[in-house]
């Protein structure tokens, strides 16, 4: 179709962080097609250096406040790799519950708060709450338990505070682990009522070929630790990930964007889902056949799906960690103690995506480098290599619609720009 | 504020990491509650709809770009009230860390010599707090916010009362906590001069007071200094502690 189309979404909403999107097609050409990120940038490499290593943590979660748990549990793997120490099954343990207490903290306030709104022609979860009360009650009471496994074993979600280096400080009592474990036990049912909403209320149909990486870990679905993969079959070496990950900077974004060898990649639950889902557990596995939901999966929207996949795996995963915390006490145990210095990485996979802390730590135990590439910049190159195939899809259709279409392709990635500094607003140019 | 018709409030964000939006989100029980009585106007990270006509301004985030003094301004001008959201929009927060450093060191090791000569989008400037911009009616502090204090504040806010703001150090709220001491653990703690609100939460699962409320309007520096000696530690060590949220306010007064 050859026509002429202008658009501008201002700061995009429902996103987390500040981020346009400016359309400029010329007689059925597209001329100009970028996301731009203009969140104000923090520089958090530079504010930790100097800083002592058992602040890193503290200060790297604040980069996000959905993804913390992710942030620190990154930081302080890094920490940990640099510093040659070795944690307890029991603070393993705790990290673990506490990163799928995010994990769904996070996917349930995208799906519902973020996503659900658009599927139903809503602007927010507000007008949800009288129009469709018992999926916005849901979503809500999902998220309320979500906070709180977070709140159980590190104090807060939003920047946990008993997860450091060496372990973790507090130690949740057995009798809340207990009431935690029934309340998840009973939240099944309202993730099958979700499913059922998303399936009877369908995302757009779009496909566009590309590679996925992931973390893969032995003998479990990778979210707090693995190795980074390929799509392509490429396992991707920990300590020398940056020759694989490259970041570059582009002048419409003060989001790094990156790109691996082979071009465009892809990270998060759609790519996690499409690398590793023989591995998902049975409530995951069953969610997923019902879902319609094939694999290999190009679609971009998609990923919201497979968001709502790993809450069920999540949720079941939690339950057992939780059987074995019970097991073992659970009981107070002192930190481990840091053997040494030097460069050490941490890498796991946020809500979003494959998410790298790397620390240079000096003898005197202060951090002297510190890099860290986000799951979102990751993403960025890819969310316009969809919009430039999406876009002339579209065409045909009336400015409005294409740039709701647009916009909804964007929030589907789940973007954080907060995180990757920051993400959104869509215009178009005419 | 008219009694029948709600008021309007809108939330802003400008340099952080929306963390203390989040917290008010996180207010699931209370939400519905909530919306009975206000009238959310903006709010980029939940909701399409936006307008400029609105009475009550939660601002989070600090200043870090000139873009965002001229967004501050405007907001100034059209809100009644105007609430400093979280410690990075209070007193500036974890981000004037980087501030220790010269502007162009900052991006040019964060995005290369290119771009941090020419790149608009990431010309920075010293991160400040928004009192430093405009004035300012009211502060919640913390990082994050307590979610507890965000409500007690709405509720006092909308009842006509001036809310208060909690200006007791952090040893106050830990002793009601039933914590044991920290320095008695062999660590220092920023608690005897930090402002309390956050019921200690932070010496409850397991650490030292951070400091993250900037310190009390009138810190007792010299019992403080007392505490460290009888402990065996020095005020450089603790210093450097409270650099790291008080490195806006505190750089050059004693603590």
């Amino acid at each position: 179709m050859k026509r002429d189309l202008n658009i501008k979404v201002h700061e995009i909403t429902r996103v987390e962080g500040h981020g346009n999107i400016v359309i400029d097609i010329k007689k059925g050409k597209i001329k100009t097609l970028k996301l731009e990120i203009i969140e104000s940038p923090r520089f958090f490499e530079m504010m930790l250096r100097g800083r002592r290593y058992d602040e890193a943590q503290h200060i790297m979660a604040r980069i996000c406040g959905i993804c913390a748990v992710s942030h620190t549990s990154a930081s302080l793997r890094a920490i940990e790799d640099a510093m040659d120490i070795k944690i307890s099954r029991q603070a393993t343990l705790l990290r673990k519950l506490a990163f799928d207490g995010e994990m769904l903290q996070s996917h349930i306030l995208h799906v519902f708060f973020l996503v659900v709104p658009d599927l139903v022609g809503a602007g927010s979860i507000v007008p949800l709450l009288s129009s469709h009360p018992d999926i916005a009650k849901t979503g809500l009471e999902l998220k309320r338990l979500a906070n709180e496994i977070c709140e159980v074993v590190g104090g807060r979600h939003i920047h946990p505070i008993s997860l450091f280096p060496g372990g973790v400080v507090f130690t949740p009592k057995a009798e809340d682990l207990k009431r935690l474990k029934k309340e998840l036990q009973s939240t099944f049912a309202g993730l099958e009522a979700t499913l059922e909403f998303l399936i009877n209320n369908p995302f757009p149909e779009f496909s566009l070929e590309r590679e996925f990486v992931s973390l893969k870990a032995r003998g479990e679905y990778a979210f707090y630790a693995g190795e980074p993969v390929s799509s392509t079959g490429k396992e991707i070496d920990s300590k020398s990930y940056t020759e694989e990950v490259k970041e570059y900077v582009v002048e419409h974004s003060s989001a790094k964007h990156a790109h691996s060898s082979k071009g465009t990649f892809m990270v998060g639950a759609l790519a996690r889902l499409n690398n590793n889902s023989r591995q998902l557990n049975t409530r995951a596995k069953a969610a997923l056949k019902a879902s319609g939901l094939k694999l290999p999966c190009y679609n971009p929207f998609m990923n919201n799906m497979a968001q709502l996949i790993e809450c069920f795996h999540a949720t079941e995963e939690a339950i057992g960690f939780i059987d074995e915390l019970l097991d073992i006490g659970p009981r107070n145990e002192p930190l481990a103690k840091p053997k040494g210095h030097g460069r050490g990485v941490g890498i796991v996979e946020a809500p979003r995506g494959t998410l790298y802390h790397e620390y240079e730590i000096g003898k005197d135990g202060l951090i002297k480098n510190a890099e860290c590439i986000i799951p979102t910049g990751q993403n960025l190159r890819s969310i316009e290599d969809d919009l430039h195939a999406y876009v002339p899809s579209v065409l045909h259709m009336p400015k409005a619609e294409i740039a709701k279409g647009v916009e909804t392709l964007v929030r589907a990635y789940d973007p954080c720009i907060s995180c990757s500094t920051h993400i959104m607003d869509v215009s178009f140019i005419e | 504020m008219e009694a029948q018709e709600k008021p309007k409030v809108a939330f802003f964000s400008f340099t952080c990491c929306e963390g203390c939006q989040l917290m008010v989100l996180s207010c699931e029980r209370e939400l519905p509650d909530i919306l009975n009585h206000v009238k959310i106007v903006n709010f980029r990270e939940a909701m399409t709809e936006k307008s400029d006509d609105y009475d009550i301004a939660f601002v989070e985030g600090s200043i870090s770009r000139k873009d965002e003094i001229r967004k501050l301004r405007k907001i100034r001008k059209q809100a009644k009230i105007v609430v400093a959201l979280g410690a990075c929009s209070s007193t500036g927060g974890l981000n004037c860390l980087k501030n220790r450093y010269p502007m162009e060191e900052v991006k040019e090791k964060v995005y290369g010599k290119k771009a941090a000569k020419s790149y608009e989008l990431i010309d920075t400037i010293p991160a400040r707090p928004i009192d430093a911009v405009v004035e300012v009616d009211y502060y919640i502090h913390g990082c994050p916010i307590s979610k507890k204090e965000f409500l007690s504040f709405l509720t006092a806010l909308l009842m006509g009362k001036k809310p208060e703001v909690v200006n007791h150090p952090v040893c106050v709220d830990c002793k009601m906590a039933g914590n044991i001491c920290v320095f008695e653990k062999g660590l220092s703690c920023m608690g005897p001069v930090s402002r309390a609100g956050c019921d200690a939460i932070c010496v409850t699962y397991g650490t030292w007071c951070w400091g993250c409320r900037g310190p009390v309007d009138n810190p007792n520096t010299d019992s403080h200094e007392e505490t460290l000696k009888r402990y065996g530690l020095t005020v450089e060590s603790v210093v450097n502690k409270f650099a790291l949220y008080g490195h806006c306010k505190t750089k050059n007064s004693k603590h």
